[in-house]
Parts: structure tokens; sequence; C-alpha cells
């Protein structure tokens, strides 16, 4: 047998797409997905996005004067997760990876807690359980087996809730995901696996993941699988609204695959143009997912530019304030590595500790 | 456990054949019948989902104890423990506790196949953010194991496979829990020669120290009972009155357990020592097949030559 290298993922069928707005911005109908939305909603949705978008932006910027160690940036990710992330009710549980910023914002986390991690002054540092919206892991693939067991204690609690996880195409790959598929399906546990398809793996296109369209790997462990435009904000709102109801219903999980491009780098460190062409940049530049609510919003004369402009000044002002408390974030003092290791006393971060004060101390005299 | 799932209705076990079989050893049998298959979770064949789930289930409220069913098979699940488990208390300022218990099945001396008799300890104390303790004997299982669940941090519970048909009093009453399950405890007082040791080898270095009273020697013999944190002031104490330490252990000498006890003895208590720290335990070989593992296994005999060697300096 010869393995075709070239065949992959990108090159089976078009595959079904659930889309309700046009990279034109034109509203289109789905039999079997739809959204009803007000014009206030539209118009709160693209303030989402671009205010995500800057808060991004400003990131990236803050990394590259030596502010942060390191950003993931979601440029082009923005609509996957605004529309996941506000399908989500309070009581939902959501678990990211370390680039859900969007859905961060969704849950009311404080962008500058993200910037915290990203600076080095700790490894999250936000209340999970205040939000609703776990601590970001960086280790791929692990918190989805985190998100079903986390799903599994809500059907012991027989609570009106669902989770949602969040993970890319390259942690498809990992073991752990597989077996949260596994566990998922064979406890019927409430959750939606959101896989935010960008196509890129650091530099390891979908193709080195899978020879399948991912959302078809559900059918393999018995729960349905969906494909959405993940750059169309309605669509990624109305899969998943829908997924996370039959979560709710006793229906088991769903894999929603938002297919989706990643605009900028993997990270901060990273150098895509040593691996991606500029064309394939180019054609997705023109499903830009704020551009197509942009234009759907002035064809249907749902906002006039005073919106418009209201929207970027509160942007550029998110940007300003983002900027002045990251740099006024102070540095955590020596001692604090000994904190919250353990939850009880411990002998040895007692002593560690201890040696360490008197160590430093030693300097003050 | 039954105790524990009865004090708190929070309190779920997990793992392969925990449920109808009751767990390879028997351990959780009968527990399905009356927690029922929410409580006693038979889980698919995967460790790593095993402990992930349960840190999930952990961060619902939840108390798991997971059964992972032989040392070996811990690697799978080696990820989970350490990067997650281990670590996202701190990750959260101490705003998420994970009270997950880890129970593995330890040691070898039962005539098992490959990966089925490893002592892999020491990659688990060398985890910040773990607990990790190793019970002896049938009162500490039933002591430790309470407190090992009650208790809010992540711990890794090793049950020594060989003692698991061992029968003795326990002492159920709440005094009986309470002794602390990070603290040591002399099993035997001696002034000659001071034997570390935890799990499965307490009781061999109890028989060495029965042996040495007939030849006139006083070996006093430490259950350190739990590795992360160590009880130094009863291992200390002990060694600066015998002058003379010896560690056993099943796992490995080398980067083993014993290095760090070693270690930490030499720096506490040298002017104290009449010989150096010494190490008795497994090769720095793979588990070798069961027809050789009474030679790869310290006995009796050689935890006593190396007391010998101890008082040759």
């Amino acid at each position: 047998m010869t393995l075709d290298a070239s065949r992959g993922a990108h090159d089976e069928a078009p595959p079904e797409l659930v889309q309700l707005l046009t990279p034109e911005g034109e509203r289109i109908e789905h039999p079997d997905y739809d959204v009803d939305l007000t014009p206030e909603e539209v118009r709160s949705l693209y303030r989402d996005l671009v205010l995500v978008r800057r808060i991004d932006l400003e990131a990236v910027a803050l990394q590259r004067q030596g502010e942060l160690g390191i950003w993931a940036s979601l440029l082009g990710q923005e609509a996957a997760q605004i529309g996941s992330g506000r399908a989500l009710t309070d009581s939902d549980m959501a678990f990211p990876t370390y680039r859900e910023h969007g859905v961060a914002w969704c849950r009311d986390v404080d962008p500058v807690k993200l910037l915290g991690l990203f600076r080095g002054v700790n490894h999250g540092g936000w209340d999970p359980k205040e939000h609703n919206f776990h601590l970001y892991t960086i280790v791929i693939g692990s918190q989805t087996l985190h998100a079903v067991g986390y799903a599994m204690g809500i059907q012991r609690d027989d609570a009106n809730a669902a989770t949602i996880v969040y993970f890319g195409d390259g942690a498809t790959s990992q073991g752990d995901v597989n077996e949260s598929f596994i566990w998922a399906s064979v406890f019927n546990a409430p959750i939606v696996f959101f896989c935010q398809n960008n196509q890129w793996a650091i530099s390891e296109p979908l193709e080195k993941q899978t020879r399948i369209p991912l959302y078809r790997r559900a059918s393999g462990f018995g729960f349905p699988g969906i494909r959405v435009d993940g750059n169309d904000v309605f669509a990624c709102l109305a899969v998943t609204r829908k997924a996370l109801e039959a979560a709710r219903t006793g229906q088991g999980p769903t894999l929603v695959e938002a297919f989706t491009y990643r605009m900028g780098a993997h990270t901060t460190t990273d150098d895509p143009t040593r691996y991606r062409v500029a064309g394939e940049l180019e054609a997705w530049k023109l499903k830009d997912p704020i551009e197509r609510v942009k234009a759907y919003l002035f064809k249907n004369e749902l906002a006039d530019q005073e919106f418009f402009d209201s929207v970027d000044e509160e942007a550029a002002q998110l940007g300003a304030d983002l900027r002045r408390r990251c740099l006024a974030l102070p540095d955590p003092r020596p001692l604090d590595i000994f904190d919250h290791v353990y939850r009880e006393p411990h002998a040895l971060i007692d002593q560690e500790r201890a040696q360490f004060a008197a160590y430093l101390e030693g300097f003050e005299k | 456990m039954r105790k524990a799932m009865e004090d708190d209705p929070k309190v779920l076990i997990m793992g392969e054949d925990v449920g109808k079989l009751g767990g390879v050893f028997r351990v959780t049998d009968g527990l399905q019948k009356d927690f029922g298959e929410d409580r006693v979770i038979d889980t698919p064949l995967a460790e790593s989902g095993i402990i992930g789930t349960a840190i999930g289930l952990a961060l619902r409220g939840y108390r798991p104890v997971c059964e992972i069913q032989f040392d070996g098979f811990v690697f799978p699940a080696a990820d989970q423990i350490i990067t997650q488990l281990a670590k996202m208390p701190m990750r959260s300022l101490g705003a998420i506790k994970l009270p997950v218990v880890v129970r593995i099945p330890c040691g070898g001396g039962i005539g098992a196949v490959e990966h089925h008799s490893e002592s892999p300890e020491a990659y688990f104390t060398h985890t910040s953010g773990l607990r990790v303790v190793a019970c002896s004997n049938p009162a500490d299982a039933y002591s430790m194991i309470q407190q090992a669940i009650r208790c809010d941090d992540p711990v890794v519970f090793f049950e020594p496979k060989r003692r698991y048909w061992e029968k003795g009093d326990i002492d159920t009453s709440s005094a009986g829990w309470w002794t602390p399950f990070d603290a040591a405890r002399v099993v035997r007082p001696g002034s000659d020669a001071t034997l570390l040791a935890y799990g499965p080898m307490v009781k061999t270095c109890l028989e060495a120290a029965a042996a040495a009273e007939d030849d006139g020697r006083s070996l006093e013999v430490v259950d350190l009972r739990s590795l992360n944190p160590l009880d130094e002031a009863v291992i200390m104490e002990s060694a600066r009155r015998t002058g003379r330490v010896v560690v056993v252990h099943e796992a490995p000498v080398y980067n083993g357990f014993g290095a760090e006890l070693a270690a930490r003895v030499t720096e506490q208590c040298f002017y104290h020592l009449e010989a150096p720290v010494l190490r008795v335990g497994g090769f720095s070989t793979p588990y070798p097949p069961s027809k050789l593992e009474e030679h790869y296994l310290p006995d009796l005999d050689r935890v006593l030559d190396a007391v010998d060697r101890a008082f040759g300096f």
C-alpha cells in the first residue's frame, strides 16, 4: 500500500459546514440551526469581537515590547470563541486551552489576569468557580479529561448545566482527547467538545493530525459531530447553543469542529512565514469574522457609523487601560514561591520557606 | 474505604474492575453493590482518563479515590498526576483544591509478570504538590486511607501488594484514625543501629531486627509512613541516638528515595554518625522475571549484611 501524503483532510469532498452569515455579510438559512437575534444582540456580538481582538493586539504589542514573556494570539478565531462563549449560561462550565481569551471575556475574567500569566506573575490566578471558567491548561489536551470529569459531577448533582471544553486540531492527536471522547460517550456526559480547527499546530498542518475531517471522528466514538464555519459568530452561537442544550437534557456529548484559521503565529515565539504561504493567509482574510458582522449591520441598517466609532473608541480605551494595568502588575514576592503548593500544612515546604527567608534576610543586615 | 464512603457522600471510588469484581485484589469488594454505580465507577481501560476525570470530579466538589491496578501501569497516568493533579491548586493561587487519592498496589514478591512488581515512589516524591504515603500493615492501611481521603491535597497512596493477605487488629476509633498520616513511627525500639523503611520492607526489617537480637545487636526500625512530607524529627532523633543508619526499600538504589534519606541524615546528623548511611534496595535493572525476584528484593540477610558493614567502619 502506498501512502499518498498529499491526500488529507483538506482534499476531502467539501464537508458540510454550518453557516448562517456569509463572508459578504449575507444572512442565510440552515435547516437545523438558526439564531433569532435582536439588533441589539447583534451589535453586542460585534462589540465583543472588536474588543477581544483589541485585547489580543494589545497583548501582542506588549510582548513585542518585552512586557510579556510570550502570548498566544487568538487573531482570526474571535467568532469561534465569542459565538460559543455567548452560548453558555452562567451555570455552564468552560475548560479552555491557553488561547481562549475571547471565551474568558465572555466569562467576565479580567483580561489583565490573562496577561499576568504570560507576564510571569503567576500561573493563572483567577478563581475558576467565580467565573465558571477553568484555568488555562498548557499541556495539550489534558483539560478535556478534566471537563468530562466535571460533567460527570454535573450528572451526579443532577444539575441543569453543561460543560464545554476547548482544544485545537493538534490536540485531537493526543491520547487524553481520545480518552475523553470515550469517557464522555460511555458515561453520556453532558459536555460539548469545541475543537477550534485553526489548521495549524505550530508548524504542523492539519494533514499531520488527521486524514478525515475532524468532526467525523465523533461518530467513531458514538456521538454526533458537526462542522461549523468558525469565522461566523452566528453559526458558532447557534450550533454551540443547540449542543449545550442537548447535553443539559441528557442527550450526551457533541463534538463541534469550528473550521477557522489562526491568522497570527502560534505564539509570539513562532514564525509562520517559515511554514505557510502568504496566499493562504490572504484567502482567509476575506473571511474575517468581524468584517462580515459589520457588513451585515451596515447592509441591514442595524448600526450607523456613530455606533462603529463608539465601539472603536471603547476598544482604544480598553487597550490603553489594559496596557496601563499590565505595567502596574506587581512582581510576586520571593516567598510567594512557597504559597499554595499544598492546602494543608507541609513540613518540607515550611522548612524550605524558613530557610529561604533567613537567607534573604541575610542581605538586609 | 467503606467507612469513608459512609461518612461522606462525596467520596467516589473509580478505576478498572473496582465494581463487580471488587478490584483485582478485591480491595473494593462489595462497595458497588452497596453504594451503586454512580459512586463506585468501573472506568474504561485508560489510566490517564481515570486521573484526568477524577480531577474534574474533584473540581466539582467530589473526593475521588482512584485505583491504579498495578504500579507499572501508573505511567500512562503520570502526565495527569504530575502536570495537572499536583500543580493545579497552585495554578489557581489556592482557589481550588483537589482532594484526589491515587491508590497504587506496589512492589514485588507475588510472582507476577513484568510491570506488576515495581516501586515507582521516587517519581512522585520528586513532584511538589503531591503527598506520598506508604502503609505497611493493616492498622495503618485503615487509618491512613481515612486520612488520605479526608485530606484536601492530592495523595499518592502506596499499598504493598504482598502484604494484602496479612491480618491484624484495627483501631476504628477516631483516635486511631488521627494518628497523623505524615508522622513516622518507631515500630521497634533499638539502640545500636536504625533501619529506615516503608511499605513492604517494614516487615522485612522487623524480621531482620529480631534476628539481629539473637546476635546481640539492638536494631531500631522506623516506619516512615509518609515519604512526602518526611517526618524528619523522628528520623534524626533515631539516627543521632544509634549512630548507624541503613535505609531499606525495594526500588533501585540508584537515585532512589533512599538517596534522599541518606543525604538528609548525613547533612543533619554528621557528627553523630559512626558510619556512612548505607542503602539496601533493588538493582539498577528493570524488575526481573519472577523466578529471580527473590534475589532482587532485599531480604533479611541483605539487610543484616548492610548492618554488618555499618558496624565495620
